[in-house]
């Protein structure tokens, strides 16, 4: 019964999460709504994670590859519909004549919009397979994954002539044909974000409740009971594994539309692990959490750089270990704090008078 | 030939400096299984202390023995790193033994404020540290160079491996460390003290950092963010080895330094950062603790 209620209080607030950002382009300026849509492309990439590491367990360090690519193949259709047919203005830089294969079918919206998903998820399944299948797992797997982010960022920066290195792609003019600094197009993208993340929750939220969920939570809790008891759990951490990256992989495109810009520094070791804060701090394992760290640790993030940029470090250093140490059930867990303090009380009085 | 030399000299080279970094990681990931994410940042410690007591000494003491402060630095710059990593040990990792991804998560917060206290010290900007007379010239074989700086750099590496080795298995103190992490509970029923054990042992990992610090300053200036650089290859070392054996970690610090230097000399810089990478998710592929892991009966690690 009590378990009944916490379900019920955390769809509560996640409804009222989502209310709070339907509404708010009604009362926030532009430039607000923008940092906002960013933080809700950040708090996609959240669920994803808290897939993985909330509930299955696996500790990903390197998730900033899979939002990279997917914003990479999204900046890429962008820089071809800016530059109308002509060479894109960094090849020229680079000293590139003509554009380069992998480049050519990103000029096609719909082939663009595959990749988001495809890349990523491909990359997921290969390396989740070299991994989980030979049973390379825990910090391992954690250390191989940060790796992975590094390389990404160093091939991104090393290859200038398709990827503008570490500047980045830049420069875009319109989405499908629309222009991106109009208003209303800024205001469509917003909910499209919107739209994206509570879909994505919902179809999270349906997993982690059917018979797969169970499962993933039982990988996090005793991988070898699940052995022993018939199923194979390198598949289930795959699937899962290729999930989130698609969703980050959406997460990315989306960001990239809205932000105008993505580059190196976005997708390599720093970014990577910032993204694992944002569940921590939330609250892993309850999907409604990662959205809440998500867009409130970012909101800390623009106001401390906006005022002292140099007492971020230090506050998300100390956030790091306070919450890992002191809250390990994050944000979400505040609400269960009075009841664990009651029980701690009674359980001292006992032993008082047991002495 | 001598392409051949020269390209094998450079990647001994870097292994003997991520040798000397993984040293320390393979007590604290090895054996005490913390994944010390600020690893990185007490190289940076060490190779600060360095420029300091090379400034110091500038400053106060006569030009001719100017470079005796690399000696003084090598001791200072173990002893600042190993002193942070007491501090560290007693207020913070102390509460992570046995939660290997807690404390991953932690030393990174930890390391992203060492980082920014380095920067509101020292600046931002780079700075660099002026190598002794002594290492200034290099030993010439026939048509080859072999800097003598580099060459100091791998006897440091040979002599701490060394002391390393002794430490551990020849002498109370390591028998006492190797106890205390295989068998934690028994090790303290028979008298061994186990959070000082925990404590010394950490901060000997941190040290050994400090010293690959001082190292670097010597090849290349430093700055805030100097130990990012290494930690991911630092990392690699211990993981391919295999976590715990000492043989391990200099087996991975050889295979990802001169691994790595022929794969950049072949292609470039990026492509060979991919085809190490490649190289280490095959070879953990036969062994997915590491080529030199103890192979052990426990179903859970």
């Amino acid at each position: 019964m009590k378990k009944k209620m916490n379900i019920q209080w955390i769809t509560m607030l996640a409804i009222l999460i989502f209310i709070f950002l339907g509404t708010a382009p009604f009362y926030m300026s532009m430039f607000r709504i923008g940092l906002l849509g960013k933080y809700i492309c950040f708090a996609i990439v959240a669920v994803g994670l808290d897939m993985i590491w909330g509930y299955t367990g696996i500790l990903s360090l390197g998730h900033g590859v899979y939002f990279g690519l997917g914003a990479y193949c999204m900046a890429m259709y962008l820089k071809l519909e800016a530059s109308q047919g002509a060479l894109p203005d960094f090849m020229v830089w680079s000293g590139l004549s003509e554009l380069p294969l992998i480049w050519k079918p990103f000029a096609n919206p719909i082939f663009a919009m595959l990749m988001i998903i495809v890349v990523p998820v491909v990359l997921a399944v290969i390396i989740g397979y070299l991994t989980f299948l030979n049973r390379i797992k825990g910090v391992y797997f954690s250390i191989l994954s940060q790796a992975l982010a590094m390389i990404l960022a160093v091939l991104l920066v090393g290859s200038q002539g398709f990827t503008g290195g570490s500047n980045g792609l830049t420069n875009f003019t319109t989405i499908f044909g629309k222009s991106l600094s109009s208003p209303m197009t800024k205001l469509v993208l917003f909910y499209v974000a919107l739209l994206v993340l509570i879909l994505i929750f919902i179809l999270c939220k349906f997993l982690v409740n059917q018979r797969i969920g169970k499962i993933f939570i039982a990988i996090r809790d005793g991988e070898n009971r699940v052995r022993f008891a018939g199923y194979n759990p390198a598949k289930y951490k795959v699937f899962v594994y290729a999930l989130s990256a698609a969703i980050a992989g959406i997460a990315g495109a989306i960001y990239v539309a809205q932000v105008g810009i993505i580059s190196p520094s976005e997708v390599g070791i720093t970014p990577s692990v910032e993204m694992i804060i944002w569940v921590a701090v939330g609250g892993k394992g309850t999907l409604v959490g990662p959205i809440l760290g998500a867009l409130g640790v970012n909101a800390m993030k623009t106001i401390a750089s906006e005022s002292f940029p140099e007492l971020w470090s230090y506050v998300i250093g100390i956030l790091f270990v306070v919450v890992i140490l002191w809250l390990p059930g994050g944000l979400v867990s505040l609400k269960e704090l009075p009841a664990k303090w009651k029980k701690k009380f009674k359980k001292q009085d006992e032993e008082g008078q047991i002495c | 030939m001598e392409t051949l030399i020269t390209q094998l000299f450079n990647g001994i080279s870097v292994s003997s400096i991520l040798l000397l970094a993984a040293l320390g990681l393979a007590i604290t990931f090895g054996l005490m299984g913390i994944i010390n994410m600020a690893h990185g940042e007490f190289i940076m410690i060490g190779a600060y202390t360095t420029y300091v007591v090379q400034n110091l000494f500038r400053a106060y003491l006569p030009d001719k023995i100017f470079g005796l402060y690399s000696i003084a630095a090598l001791i200072l710059s173990f002893l600042v790193a190993a002193l942070f990593g007491l501090v560290l040990e007693k207020l913070i990792v102390r509460r992570l033994y046995g939660k290997a991804a807690d404390s991953l998560l932690v030393t990174w917060g930890v390391s992203l404020i060492l980082q920014q206290l380095a920067r509101s010290i020292f600046g931002a900007p780079n700075v660099a540290v002026d190598a002794p007379a002594f290492l200034e010239n290099s030993l010439k074989l026939g048509t080859i160079n072999l800097p003598y700086k580099r060459l100091f750099i791998l006897i440091i590496a040979i002599g701490a491996l060394i002391l390393v080795y002794i430490l551990m298995y020849h002498t109370r103190y390591g028998r006492n460390i190797r106890a205390v992490m295989q068998n934690r509970d028994m090790a303290a029923g028979l008298g061994v003290n186990t959070k000082r054990v925990d404590a010394l042992t950490f901060s000997m990992g941190c040290g050994l950092a400090g010293l690959a610090g001082c190292t670097l300053t010597w090849i290349g200036s430093i700055g805030p963010t100097l130990g990012t650089n290494y930690i991911v290859d630092t990392f690699m070392c211990v993981v391919v080895g295999g976590a715990g054996s000492i043989v391990g970690t200099v087996f991975g610090a050889a295979f990802i330094g001169i691994g790595g230097t022929a794969f950049e000399f072949i292609s470039n810089a990026s492509i060979g950062k991919v085809l190490i990478f490649a190289c280490v998710i095959i070879l953990l592929q036969f062994r997915p603790k590491g080529i030199f892991a103890v192979k052990g009966r426990e179903l859970e690690d």
